[in-house]
């Protein structure tokens, strides 16, 4: 083994690694600023995962915040081109208060964005660089995939009224069939659209296709639109060669007030929570007067740090321990041949007290 | 090791009654009812691990992974929102939380209700879905004995028989909702182990006929 290259994931190796992936692609670098006026965020809260922002006064008296979102710093500053599409992928670092603590933490976040005259490719293609960016951090990821015109169509043909659907998507979010079932029951739903909602919420699961139930009730509405995108997405990125890790999961609501058509989720083993998060968010867009459409994700590197965490369990992996009388350009020179491997040499005259180390090398004067 | 589906069992009567059930849908580690001080055990022919862990613990397990599947009470999700599949009612511990006050009180909506409890923010959803101004005083055990001591108006607790609600001359005032123990999964978990995850759920499922 060597330790350098097995924790690749972490840090900015895996940054690296990521930006090469979208730059291959024709994406190019988005930059901005570390602030963006506190406005932006206050109109949009429920964009945001945490609601926390750090706030402070400019010098002309204007109320700033530091970043906690990127995206929304990126629709902000577009403009509406028809025919044109801008393909970007970002590299930065956010400031938000995690669920469950009161602290602050400064993340890292890479993420991509596709906004203007979108088509489905470009669907596809965000949706492909989401899986690859998956397979980049880890073997063996799975990309959750729900289309939220489906959840609307479905909702519709049950008949639940507006004040319902809160109470449904979360049950959705939550694959909570017994409160789901109450709720439809309650608002009459029953047959066919019963099914098709309890269908949503399958335990079970139906693999990368769309439940029967769904299909089944589908007409030429909205429900009959999204199901057809979503089949089409699906097969495409099952001729690409994603079928080993593509998911059909309704559980994947983000917010239905930002966010419409696919969204999904993408998860890698060993690390207990999704890493990558997006979907197309044209509401957001028609909420910010654009009229383009876009689609996007990012990654949430900070979860990383739970991958290879057992690769870590020296301090160096080698300690080159030198006497007083060693010529140091020789220490210096042993101690590149040790880690010619990819080992972590550490040069030292003592052994500190505690100091963890997979091998212990000594050098006298003059070898 | 990595196979083993971790299960966090909330210690206690409830824990136990809950094994039963998990055993009997194909998920047997017998060494759990052995009384010892051992919290781990594990049965590697049969793929499972258990953890027995305080009862408002197990969502923190489950949500962030320690464990794939867990049971914890309503009372527990509710209050503390954490992202996990709740994935099945098993009509086990039920009970309901409720506000509670002395007998006969009143709520003067001209003032702000202070409202004694161990659950603040299913207090504060609660009220502000009424629209009712409050003020939380957050305690950790003995709620029953605020109202009478004058620190609050009411309380927001958990209800079972009402017995310790009547000796302390207290009576439920309204009902917030029903709890019983609840299936739980880890998102992650459920997207690597989701088999062994279903197959749990039909076991524990068929058996709940006439229970829901």
């Amino acid at each position: 083994m060597n330790s350098v290259y097995a924790t690749q994931n972490s840090g900015e190796s895996m940054i690296s690694r990521l930006s090469a992936l979208y730059e291959l692609s024709g994406y190019s670098r988005y930059r901005m600023s570390k602030f963006e006026e506190y406005e932006l965020y206050a109109r949009n809260r429920d964009f945001l995962i945490s609601d926390n922002i750090i706030t402070f006064t400019d010098t002309d008296g204007k109320l700033m915040a530091l970043k906690p979102d990127v995206t929304l710093s990126i629709v902000k500053n577009g403009r509406d081109e028809p025919g044109k599409v801008q393909k970007v992928y970002y590299n930065e670092n956010v400031y938000r208060v995690f669920k469950g603590t009161r602290d602050f933490r400064e993340i890292t976040q890479v993420g991509v964005e596709c906004i203007g005259d979108t088509d489905s490719y470009c669907l596809f293609e965000v949706l492909s660089l989401a899986a690859e960016s998956l397979r980049t951090v880890s073997s063996g990821g799975i990309l959750s995939i729900s289309h939220l015109g489906i959840l609307s169509g479905v909702m519709d043909a049950c008949g639940i009224p507006e004040n319902e659907r809160p109470g449904v998507l979360r049950c959705v979010g939550e694959k909570n069939s017994h409160e789901l079932a109450r709720i439809c029951r309650d608002c009459g739903a029953d047959g066919d659209g019963l099914r098709a909602m309890l269908s949503l919420v399958s335990v079970t699961g139906s693999g990368a296709s769309i439940p029967d139930e769904i299909k089944a009730l589908s007409d030429g509405g909205v429900l009959g639109e999204s199901v057809y995108q979503l089949e089409a997405l699906l097969g495409a990125l099952k001729r690409a060669g994603f079928a080993d890790m593509i998911r059909v999961d309704f559980s994947v609501v983000n917010d239905i007030g930002y966010y419409n058509g696919v969204v999904f989720k993408g998860y890698v083993p060993g690390i207990p929570a999704g890493i990558l998060s997006g979907g197309q968010y044209d509401r957001l867009m028609v909420k910010m007067n654009r009229s383009s459409r876009a689609v996007g994700f990012a990654v949430y590197l900070d979860e990383l740090m739970y991958l290879g965490a057992d690769s870590v369990a020296y301090d160096a992996d080698v300690v080159l321990l030198y006497g007083c009388d060693c010529d140091p350009a020789a220490v210096r020179k042993k101690a590149e041949e040790l880690s010619a491997d990819g080992s972590r040499v550490l040069a030292l005259r003592q052994l500190p007290e505690g100091l963890r180390y997979g091998k212990l090398v000594k050098m006298d004067g003059g070898t | 090791m990595e196979d083993m589906l971790n299960i966090a069992l909330p210690k206690g009567r409830l824990g136990e009654k809950v094994y039963g059930m998990f055993e009997s849908a194909g998920f047997p580690c017998p060494s759990v009812l052995e009384s010892s001080r051992k919290l781990i055990f594990e049965n590697p022919a049969a793929g499972v691990r258990y953890f027995w862990v305080k009862p408002s613990d197990v969502a923190i397990y489950v949500e962030r992974g320690a464990a794939d599947v867990g049971v914890a009470g309503k009372d527990i999700l509710a209050e503390y929102e954490p992202d996990v599949y709740e994935l099945l009612d098993l009509g086990l511990g039920r009970c309901r939380m409720a506000v509670a006050a002395k007998k006969g009180f009143r709520d003067d909506r001209l003032r702000t209700l202070r409202v004694a409890t161990k659950f603040a923010n299913t207090a504060k959803r609660y009220y502000a879905s009424r629209g009712r101004d409050i003020d939380i005083i957050h305690l950790n055990g003995s709620i029953e004995i605020a109202p009478i001591l004058g620190l609050s108006d009411v309380i927001v607790d958990i209800v079972e028989t009402g017995t310790t609600l009547r000796e302390n001359d207290l009576e439920v005032y309204e009902e917030i909702f029903p709890i019983s123990a609840r299936l739980i999964a880890n998102k992650a978990g459920f997207m690597f182990k989701g088999d062994r995850i279903s197959a749990l759920f039909d076991g524990l499922s068929s058996q709940l006929t006439g229970i829901i």
